[in-house]
């Protein structure tokens, strides 16, 4: 055999040399990725003056002082009036008053997370379930228009959304859906619907119809047959679908800055914007990223089998 | 178990004619197989039957029940499909167990009909397993014990040894062959497989282009074609068609071919066409030094107990089956003669056989 030949056949075993370098390229793209992510965590556990030292800090005495900050709000009062309220009760309060100040009330961030949440999973499961049934009629029904449907749901995402925020921001005004959770939600899904569309379609051409024909002769009705039979085996697909969605509606800013502000507001434009004395307070800013991220660490990590199934479903058939 | 009556059964898809008039009856117990090349509707007939697809036209009787508009589920029939169907996220037993679980059965006789079912088919020890590990040959079983366990009034089968290796194919061939004789329900299997056809039919239909060409045993189908169509599709190596000349009365005993004239059945009816075809197959076709036809030896294919000769002649290149004692080589020259009373004409212009003692006591459905 030629030496051209056996060089195309590289795709399978691979070199002792050649797994050195990839493992060595994996963790160098790695640590490039985490460092920023790792600063962040490290941060929400600095005291504020240590988050804005020069040159930075490595190594430093951590505390909870940014998570408090992030979930209070204080006022800053003289000694005598501190001392004269006696010891504090818990350990924040203790906390606090190292600072000369003491606790008036909860921050919002609380609730601007709660929005996250409700915004996030609630556009989420909308643009999944919408995106299920409309999938898998484009997938079985004769749907007049069908191609000229399918492109037109595509063609909603050709451009950023964020092109049509004035429009948006005028008529979610008009309708009173202005800074509510519905009109958020209604909007994330609004814009995850087309990319869910045409992600479950690829997942339900994939079923052969004969999985819900045999199920049909067996003694389902159709719907039945969808339920049991075609839904179970779009679990990697859904779950897939459902990650990116989350991830968008999650992640949104731009909208969520624009039609939010008292009520409704979410996480992401709320973050930046927690101040400090004299400027803004890194730590609480670091620990609430930090929250932030949370969510969709845990939801990919739960959902990482189904997802890595997700993804390269199709890419091989069987 | 039931008899299945079809009555001018139609089906257009748009423009597109797939199934065009066609009827049949299929007798209580039997197995019946509808043979074609693809597209030639016998998959969608047997959808129609089986209610995955609703008829344009025509009727559909099973057991004496007028079944043509009722859902799949309400005419009480299994289907086996090639591709097993089987649900990926259900294990052995729940797959073949489905059909009772969906239909409400008690779950004690859910299990006793599983493992009965599961005996038969030589897949007890698998019940537990999930379909991952499972051979082909294995899923397909599971497939037929997910049909079986309905105990439905007939059984529908869509090439259901299309997606096995075809060394599975013959063993699961002879098995399904085995399991009816047991079983006995009606059956109707779709194929395009000849072999498989002619192997395991009580019936064959043979369907080409939205039409049923002839149904009949599979001997009757082999040795009294049609058409030309039945003719050419059944048998391997396939039927040898000669041009010739056409315009004979009835009676006539032979046949003009260029190079030689052919002795032929006698013809019950006259061959109007100017020009028709003579069929013979390699079987039927010797090389013999005074044969009515000549031609040289341009290949010999040396099958073991028999050896296959190509001969091209003044008619167009013939294949003929001879012993493996015939001893002729490649560029020699030879006679070939046939076997009278075993050949067809073909009129040119229906593609229909010209009817001749070759015909007598013949059943045509």
């Amino acid at each position: 055999m030629s030496r051209a030949s056996t060089a195309a056949h590289s795709v399978g075993e691979a070199t002792p040399a050649g797994k050195a370098l990839a493992a060595a390229l994996v963790i160098g793209y790695a640590l490039i990725t985490m460092v920023p992510l790792v600063w962040i965590v490290l941060t929400g556990f600095k005291s504020p003056p240590d988050s804005i030292a020069y040159p930075p800090k490595v190594v430093f005495e951590p505390t909870l002082e940014g998570y408090v900050n992030l979930f209070t709000t204080r006022s800053r009062q003289t000694e005598a009036y501190i001392e004269s309220l006696g010891p504090p009760q818990t350990w924040y309060e203790e906390l606090v008053r190292k600072r000369n100040m003491v606790i008036t009330g909860p921050s919002r961030f609380a609730g601007r997370y709660m929005n996250s949440i409700i915004i996030g999973f609630g556009s989420t499961f909308l643009a999944v379930f919408l995106g299920t049934l409309a999938a898998y009629a484009f997938s079985r029904f004769k749907v007049p228009l069908k191609d000229d449907l399918l492109f037109f749901i595509l063609s909603t995402r050709m451009m950023p959304p964020i092109a049509v925020a004035i429009p948006i921001y005028l008529m979610y005004r008009t309708l009173g859906l202005s800074d509510t959770a519905l009109g958020m939600i209604l909007l994330y899904t609004a814009v995850n619907v087309s990319l869910a569309v045409w992600l479950l379609k690829g997942f339900v051409d994939e079923i052969p119809r004969e999985y819900e024909e045999a199920a049909v002769i067996d003694g389902y009705t159709r719907l039945q047959a969808f339920w049991k039979v075609v839904l179970p085996q779009m679990r990697a697909g859904i779950a897939a679908t459902a990650i990116f969605c989350l991830i968008f509606a999650w992640n949104e800013y731009a909208f969520a800055l624009l039609l939010t502000s008292g009520t409704a507001q979410t996480a992401p434009p709320f973050i930046p914007i927690i101040i400090g004395e004299g400027g803004l307070d890194w730590p609480a800013v670091a620990a609430g990223t930090t929250l932030f991220l949370l969510p969709i660490v845990v939801f990919t990590v739960v959902l990482r089998n189904q997802l890595l199934r997700g993804i390269t479903f199709g890419a091989v058939r069987k | 178990m039931a008899e299945i009556r079809v009555r001018n059964l139609h089906k257009a898809f748009g423009p597109f004619t797939a199934v065009g008039d066609v009827s049949f009856t299929i007798a209580d117990g039997e197995f019946f197989v509808m043979l074609g090349p693809s597209g030639c509707g016998k998959t969608t007939t047997l959808r129609m039957i089986a209610g995955l697809e609703m008829p344009s036209a025509g009727s559909i009787h099973i057991g004496g029940e007028d079944v043509t508009m009722l859902r799949g589920a309400k005419r009480d029939i299994a289907f086996v499909f090639q591709l097993f169907a089987l649900y990926p996220h259900m294990n052995v037993r729940q797959n073949i167990s489905f059909p009772l679980r969906v239909q409400g059965f008690p779950r004690r006789e859910i299990r006793a009909r599983t493992d009965e079912v599961a005996r038969i088919l030589r897949i007890d020890h698998l019940l537990d397993r999930p379909l991952g590990g499972l051979s082909s040959g294995d899923r397909q079983r599971v497939a037929l014990g997910r049909a079986l366990v309905r105990r439905a009034k007939a059984f529908l089968l869509d090439e259901p040894l299309g997606a096995l290796d075809a060394e599975f194919r013959e063993l699961m061939c002879e098995e399904l062959r085995l399991l009816h004789k047991r079983v006995g329900a009606t059956s109707v299997y779709v194929t395009h497989d000849q072999i498989e056809a002619m192997a395991m039919a009580d019936r064959v239909c043979v369907m080409d282009k939205g039409a049923v060409l002839q149904i009949g045993r599979p001997i009757e189908v082999y040795d009294r074609p049609a058409t030309r169509f039945v003719a050419g599709f059944i048998g391997s190596p396939s039927m040898n068609f000669l041009p010739a000349d056409g315009g004979l009365p009835a009676g006539s005993e032979v046949i003009r071919v260029p190079g030689g004239t052919v002795a032929i059945p006698r013809l019950h009816e006259a061959l109007t066409s100017p020009d028709a075809v003579l069929g013979a197959r390699p079987e039927h076709t010797r090389l013999c030094a005074d044969g009515p036809l000549r031609g040289r030896v341009i290949n010999v294919d040396y099958l073991g107990a028999r050896q296959l000769i190509t001969v091209d002649t003044g008619a167009g290149r013939l294949r003929v089956r001879a012993d493996n004692t015939v001893r002729v080589g490649t560029g020699e020259t030879v006679g070939i003669g046939f076997r009278t009373e075993s050949l067809v004409v073909f009129d040119t212009v229906t593609d229909r056989a010209v009817r001749s003692t070759l015909f007598d006591g013949a059943v045509h459905g």
